[in-house]
Parts: structure tokens; sequence; C-alpha cells
């Protein structure tokens, strides 16, 4: 049971959802926007988030696209679930991805945007959205704009206040290029990550993404160059560890030390399955 | 737009059939269909979406109806368990010995059914996937995953 009161509101436009979120938050409603819900119930639930009224986004026809434009750019709208995203194998390493984040049956539920846009700090589902330079679409009172996802994503996704992610966008060629995904849990298959990389080889480079390892999740281009520019795997491995050491999440689920073994072992185990790709 | 703003009367379809119901727009689905609906099949277990024992169909879809609102239910297909009546899955856990104390045995078959609906054919890392979405603390799981094979396989009528 969630222990407040508040409204729900359904738009069917983009347009209605943001004059919604407008003149609610005018009249001091608190609107929060809404897509699978998963983690607003959650925290709802439990007192750790209050809002006034809730505007769900699922109805809205530009956030359940899942097709190509005329740009051949594969276009995945935010209240996708991961499930629908997995099912498509549209975009096979974020189908990877997005099957490793919770359980079948929440993957059901939760939203690509509702992902993105998590407090929680993994937030896996950017991994191959950062390494495929995807753009983002937003919606907010300044109307609808297109950004590339670098430059909305820092550690978390950075929106306007009032704007909502629509959609993301990403080149044909890049979601067919050859990936890699690797997750490593502290035990249970179904759990948050020691470690995940996600990344692509693309025109002779490897591009990378963590989660779990630092506070937040991340692509490295200094990492890339790394990874790109030494022979021995076991020496480039070693590289990307000293470059991040300092850095390194030490918490419940490992301390920094066993995620500096992970992740030197990770990157051996990636730059040894990719060689030859 | 569609809105509820305080108490709200809805109609949603559980089971193949329509209900008139007054609930708040904070409602959860769970007690919704528990409290007002008497359908107690779907069991409240963690209430945060681990433990699965919750799970009801949602247009065909396995979803833990702890953290869905009944206010997202308009529109929608939900069916429990109480609606699968007779179902292969039920017939292959009885055949099977797919539970114990049986508190789970409700969300499995859910997930079961959807599986068995939306792929007849599936490998069993497929299977495994959709099974690791629920707990149960007996420890059936041997022989839950022996029962969705049975009904896979057509050896279930």
């Amino acid at each position: 049971m969630i222990p407040f009161e508040f409204d729900y509101y359904k738009p069917a436009t983009i347009q209605e959802a943001t004059e919604a979120y407008c003149q609610l938050e005018a009249a001091g409603k608190e609107p929060v926007y809404y897509g699978g819900g998963s983690e607003l119930i959650s925290m709802a639930r439990l007192g750790n988030l209050h809002f006034g009224s809730v505007i769900d986004i699922k109805a809205i026809p530009e956030c359940k696209v899942l097709e190509y434009d005329r740009d051949n750019q594969l276009v995945l709208g935010s209240a996708l679930t991961l499930s629908e995203i997995c099912e498509s194998k549209q975009f096979p390493l974020l189908e990877k991805t997005a099957g490793r984040i919770a359980d079948h049956t929440m993957q059901c539920k939760i939203t690509l945007g509702g992902n993105l846009a998590s407090t929680i700090l993994y937030r896996e589902t950017v991994l191959p959205l950062l390494v495929a330079d995807s753009r983002i679409t937003i919606a907010g009172k300044d109307g609808i704009r297109d950004f590339p996802i670098s430059r909305i994503f820092d550690k978390r996704l950075n929106l306007p206040k009032g704007s909502f992610v629509v959609r993301v966008s990403t080149e044909k060629g890049v979601v067919g290029s050859p990936y890699f995904h690797i997750k490593k849990t502290r035990n249970e298959k179904i759990d948050y990550p020691l470690i995940t990389v996600a990344g692509i080889k693309t025109s002779g480079r490897l591009r990378i993404a963590f989660s779990g390892l630092l506070p937040y999740p991340f692509r490295s281009i200094k990492v890339e160059n790394i990874l790109n520019e030494f022979d021995d795997e076991t020496v480039c491995a070693m590289e990307v560890v000293n470059f991040l050491s300092d850095k390194i999440l030490s918490d419940i689920n490992g301390s920094s030390e066993y995620r500096k073994f992970e992740l030197k072992n990770t990157i051996i185990n990636v730059l040894e399955t990719m060689k030859d790709v | 737009m569609f809105c509820l703003k305080g108490k709200s009367l809805i109609t949603i379809n559980v089971n193949e059939e329509d209900y008139e119901l007054l609930i708040r727009p904070s409602d959860i689905l769970l007690d919704t269909l528990r409290n007002q609906l008497g359908l107690t099949g779907a069991k409240p277990g963690c209430n945060n979406g681990d433990c699965g024992t919750c799970t009801v169909l949602v247009n065909g879809w396995p979803v833990k109806s702890c953290l869905m609102l009944t206010a997202e239910a308009v529109g929608k297909k939900i069916t429990t368990v109480e609606g699968l009546k007779a179902a292969p899955i039920q017939k292959a856990f009885i055949e099977q010995f797919a539970f114990q104390c049986g508190y789970c045995t409700s969300g499995f078959l859910m997930v079961c059914h959807a599986l068995a609906g939306i792929h007849p054919d599936p490998p069993d890392i497929v299977i495994d996937e959709w099974l690791q979405s629920n707990i149960c603390r007996c420890t059936s799981y041997e022989e839950i995953g022996t029962a969705i094979r049975t009904v896979l396989d057509g050896k279930i009528e």
C-alpha cells in the first residue's frame, strides 16, 4: 500500500503530457512522469519518495514506437518495456543488456525510459546507447528536442525540469555491430552488477561502457584508447585498472580490490573474445 | 485525457469479466484484486517485486501485481490464477508434485501459463529465465521445471 494519495493522469499526446506537468507543477501537485512505475511504487511504499500526481506516458504513441525511420535509425520509445525490446530482437546488445536487468517478469514492467532515469546507480540500459552514440529525444515546456546521448547523460540522466524522454534513436549500422556484454554479480544471477561491461567493435575499434564499477554508469574514451592501443591483453587490462583505480566502488556487493580483480579478468576476456572479430 | 482525481469509479477486466470499482489512484492492483474482488489467488509476499507470488497476466504477459497501480489496469485484460480454469499447467503441477506449502504456486502457474502461450517451444535458457522471476522457499524448482516441460512437450492435454 502506498501511504499517501495522488492523482493519476494518462495523456494521449506529448503536448497533453507536458501541459499537464506545467499545470500540476503550478498548482503545487508535485507531478512526476510515470513509465513502468516499479521504482516509483517501491520507493513510495517505503516512504522514500513523495509525489502529488503521476503522469503516465504509456498511452503516448511516440513513446511506444519500435521501428526504423526513414534515416535508417532504429527508434525505440521510452515507454517500451524491456521485454518488448528483448522480444523484438532489433538491437542485439540492448537485448542482451536489458535481458539481465532484474528478472523476466520485472522486464515486462520496467521501461527503457524508466531504467535510464532510475535513481538506482546502475541504469544498465544506457550502456549500449552510450557506445552506439545514440540520440535521445526529450519533450518539455520548450518543445521536443533531440540530443546526442552524451550531452544528456553524464553519470545520470540530466533532463530539464518538466521534461521526459520520448525516444532514443540509433544508427542501423551501429546497431548491428559485433558486440560483447558481460555482467558479474556477487552471487545470484539476478542481482545488481558487481561489474557490467557492454561494448561494440566498429571500424576496427572497441567501444566500451561500464556499470557497477563506479557510482554511475559511464563510457570512457581514455579507456577505449587503452583497449585499442596495447597489444598485450594483460598489460592493457592493468592499464585500465590503474586508470580507474582510485574511483572504483567499494560496497556491500564487493570491495574495490575485488572489483579490480574482476575488472582485470573481464577486460582480458573482452580483448580475447573480440580480437578476431 | 484520462485522469483519476481522488476516489474514482473505473472499469477493469479481470478473468474475462468487467468490474466497476471505486478506487484511489494510489491503489495497488494486488490489493484491489484481493480486497475488492475477493480474488485471493495472487498472494502478497515481499510487496517489492522480488518474490513473484503476486504474479498475474496483463494482456497475456506476467506482471507482479504488487508493483502495478490499479489505474494502469484500465483497458487491459487481467488474468489471475482463478481465471486459468483447469489449464494444462495446473494439471502438470499436480501430476509432478510441483509444490509443497503452495504459497508461491499461483505465481509460478501464471508465469508458466504465459510462457507456454508466448513461447510454445522455448529453449531451456528461456524457460530458466522466466522461472527465475519467482521464488519457492520450499525449493520445488526441479518439479516446477518438470511440470512446465511436460506442458511444453504436449504431454498434458
